[in-house]
């Protein structure tokens, strides 16, 4: 019951899944069908653990009293922001969608774009033309730096073509290889998944 | 410490304070740098250029705020070339959190045009599952929309008249921060054939060019260079513009910052010796 | 200056996650749990309308009230069998009570049952992809570098140094067997091209976290106080 049958379904589910693509006709089509739409309502079902995942785990602070005061702001934001949005609406000028713009979209951006201060410090430390490869990815990087802003058109416009076909082809080539390694790796995941050969999923 | 290992040894936050600046002051100035137009961007111009009037096209919004200064850029541009050349545009998203700037973007479109609503453009909403989504409309558009975003039910919504799949939706563009483009891209082209262009922030560009030289993407518009291309070939500059000029002055610091970073290196390393 | 209290309340919440940069405190913390709250609160509220509505209750009411008026009304819906009213709402049962599952981690001694869901995914995740991940990432992308471009001599020329850097990195990360001879050598060029990649990858990513700062602080400087 624990291993079995999950490794049953998955073996099922996914033979349907492989095979609907060779078969043609109106059974295969409707079951295909029927699997893309019980694939979204599955998935649709995970969110909502994942609220109460995030409230069982403030309330634990709460009780505690660890962090009482963050863990306030998280459950009443998150509870709050629920309320607006599935009983008041969440077209255009909504209060849920000021929310979204005045509150949430500021802080997320926010917290990425530190990144810029962090990666300039860490590169003025770090990367150095020690040798061979290091002084290539070094210049590969300046062609890009430079070629991919007006600076590049201004000294010269064979600049920007210079850092696309670093784009177009070396990199390129780099990226196929390292990419087909990816797509063998997944083709050979999913397999091993189907056929019950992985199954750390189920610890 | 001598004044040359005091100049080869910035403090952190001398640096943050110099990228800080060299984001601030071109802000502050209105100039237009040159900019030359690259053949990827041009490629995703040029397909939409070529569809007729009243083509279903997908603008995807797969993104979240982290990358809306790359994003959202190419979002309103994209959407503003739809609008220009009468498509039916289908607004959706991937990302939870897109759907605010596809709601954004779709009412700013809905009133600079005059379109109308559910007629012209639809904002069809959010969807849970990335593959079934997008192998759903490959198969019955009516089976994965079901409603707009606004709950208004299918058949009530006049710009899906007449369009069944891929066949009909003769492109998709998908911006993303992530790797929702090679989603499409495996799914729609793998398995449709579709034709699908990625606006994608510079960190994910490099790595789908592999797949625009097969043409699995017609196009591919990177980071807030490919925006501000984009913006140049329809004379609507606005946002990417603006930042090119920023990104110009710090890309220009970082790469002076390397290379002190590097004399500092070489010079330890010889008095090492 | 904007008079708008929203911008003010985005001004600050920029400036609480800008604090970061100088240290930790506990304004940057106040925003940091906001953020988690207010983004779970408009997922959920998203997933509520877009997902749960579309996908779950409406076609499940949909489906239900097809079947309860044939039973209780045969003559309705003349184009619909009662069997197949009673099927397709069972068949809809399944996705929901799959679904529910999930619930399952709310009670330790049933928790295991959340396998079943996500056996469920994962089974119709691996099946669906097989095929066009194959086509896709594998089978176009050989083609490619299999078929050089003709039309111009560039192109030719392009198209060979693409053949020789995809087959020298897939022999860098050829790992079965030692790197050693003409493997060695192959390795060796295919290290080259990996950097340069890299290179270009980091320079791309350079102007993307730029970028990311722009957005910022135009903000702060043209919504918030009109400087711009």
């Amino acid at each position: 019951m624990k291993k079995e049958i999950p490794i049953f379904i998955v073996f099922f589910i996914g033979t349907i899944g492989f095979l609907q693509y060779f078969i043609v006709g109106p059974l295969s089509k409707s079951v295909y069908t029927l699997l893309l739409e019980w694939f979204q309502g599955v998935q649709g079902m995970a969110i909502i653990m994942a609220v109460i995942s995030l409230t069982r785990r403030h309330f634990h602070n709460l009780k505690r009293g660890k962090n009482v005061f963050y863990s306030f702001v998280t459950l009443v934001s998150l509870y709050g922001m629920i309320i607006l949005g599935v009983f008041f609406g969440i077209g255009k000028g909504s209060t849920f969608d000021k929310i979204y713009e005045y509150v949430m979209v500021p802080l997320n951006a926010t917290t990425f774009s530190l990144l810029a201060f962090y990666m300039a410090s860490a590169s003025y430390r770090a990367f150095r033309a020690r040798n061979l490869e290091s002084t290539l990815l070094l210049l590969s990087a300046f062609i890009l730096m430079i070629g991919f802003t007006s600076f590049g058109d201004i000294i010269s416009d064979k600049l920007p073509s210079l850092a696309q076909w670093i784009l177009d082809v070396p990199n390129l080539a780099a990226q196929r290889g390292i990419t087909l390694g990816i797509a063998l790796g997944i083709l050979a995941t999913s397999l091993k998944i189907m056929l019950g050969i992985e199954r750390s999923w189920l610890e | 410490m001598s004044l040359i290992d005091r100049l080869l040894n910035i403090p952190r936050f001398v640096i943050f304070i110099l990228i800080g600046l060299a984001v601030f002051i071109p802000l502050l100035f209105k100039f237009l740098l040159p900019l030359k137009v690259l053949k990827p961007v041009k490629d995703v111009y040029d397909f939409i250029e070529s569809l007729p009037e009243g083509t279903p096209v997908i603008l995807s919004f797969d993104y979240s705020p982290d990358v809306l200064p790359e994003c959202y850029p190419m979002s309103l541009v994209l959407a503003k070339h739809l609008a220009r050349k009468k498509l039916r545009i289908y607004i959706m998203t991937l990302y939870p959190a897109g759907a605010g700037f596809a709601l954004d973007v779709y009412n700013k479109i809905l009133k600079e045009f005059n379109l109308v609503e559910r007629k012209d453009i639809v904002f069809v909403g959010y969807f849970p599952s990335i593959a079934a989504t997008i192998l759903g409309i490959g198969e019955d558009i009516k089976n994965v929309f079901k409603s707009d975003y606004f709950g208004v039910p299918f058949d009530e919504i006049e710009a899906f008249k007449g369009v069944k799949n891929y066949e009909d939706i003769k492109l998709i563009i998908t911006i993303s921060g992530a790797a929702i483009p090679e989603s499409w891209m495996v799914y729609a082209n793998g398995r449709y054939n579709a034709n699908v262009a990625a606006g994608v922030t510079a960190v994910m560009a490099a790595q789908l060019y592999p797949y625009y030289r097969s043409r699995q993407f017609i196009g591919l518009i990177g980071g807030m260079r490919g925006a501000a291309e984009y913006e140049k070939l329809l004379a609507a500059h606005n946002l990417a513009t603006k930042g090119m000029n920023s990104i110009s002055l710090a890309n220009f610091v970082m790469v002076l910052l390397v290379i002190l970073g590097n004399i500092s290196y070489f010079l330890k390393r010889r008095r090492r010796k | 200056m904007s008079l708008d209290p929203w911008v003010w309340i985005s001004a600050f919440l920029t400036l609480a996650i800008f604090s970061f940069l100088f240290k930790d405190n506990p304004v940057y913390k106040f925003a940091e749990h906001l953020f988690v709250g207010v983004s779970a609160g408009y997922y959920a509220s998203i997933y509520w309308h877009n997902a749960i509505l579309r996908f779950i209750v409406k076609p499940l009411s949909e489906k239900f009230s097809i079947f309860y008026y044939k039973i209780i009304w045969p003559e309705a819906f003349v184009n619909i069998s009662t069997v197949s009213a009673f099927f397709s709402f069972i068949m809809y049962l399944v996705p929901l009570s799959f679904g529910l599952l999930f619930f399952s981690l709310l009670f330790p001694r049933y928790s295991w049952l959340i396998r079943y869901p996500i056996a469920f995914l994962m089974g119709i995740g691996s099946g669906l992809s097989l095929y066009p991940t194959f086509k896709a990432r594998i089978f176009d992308q050989v083609k490619d570098t299999f078929l050089p471009q003709f039309s111009q001599t560039v192109y030719f020329l392009n198209s060979l140094i693409i053949f020789i850097g995809t087959f020298t990195v897939l022999s860098y990360f050829f790992f079965s067997k030692e790197h050693k001879g003409p493997l060695k050598a192959f390795a060796k060029v295919g290290i080259i091209f990996i950097m340069i990649g890299f290179g270009a990858a980091f320079g791309y990513t350079v102007m993307a976290r730029i970028s990311l700062l722009i957005g910022r602080i135009y903000f702060l400087i043209h919504d918030f106080i009109h400087l711009i």
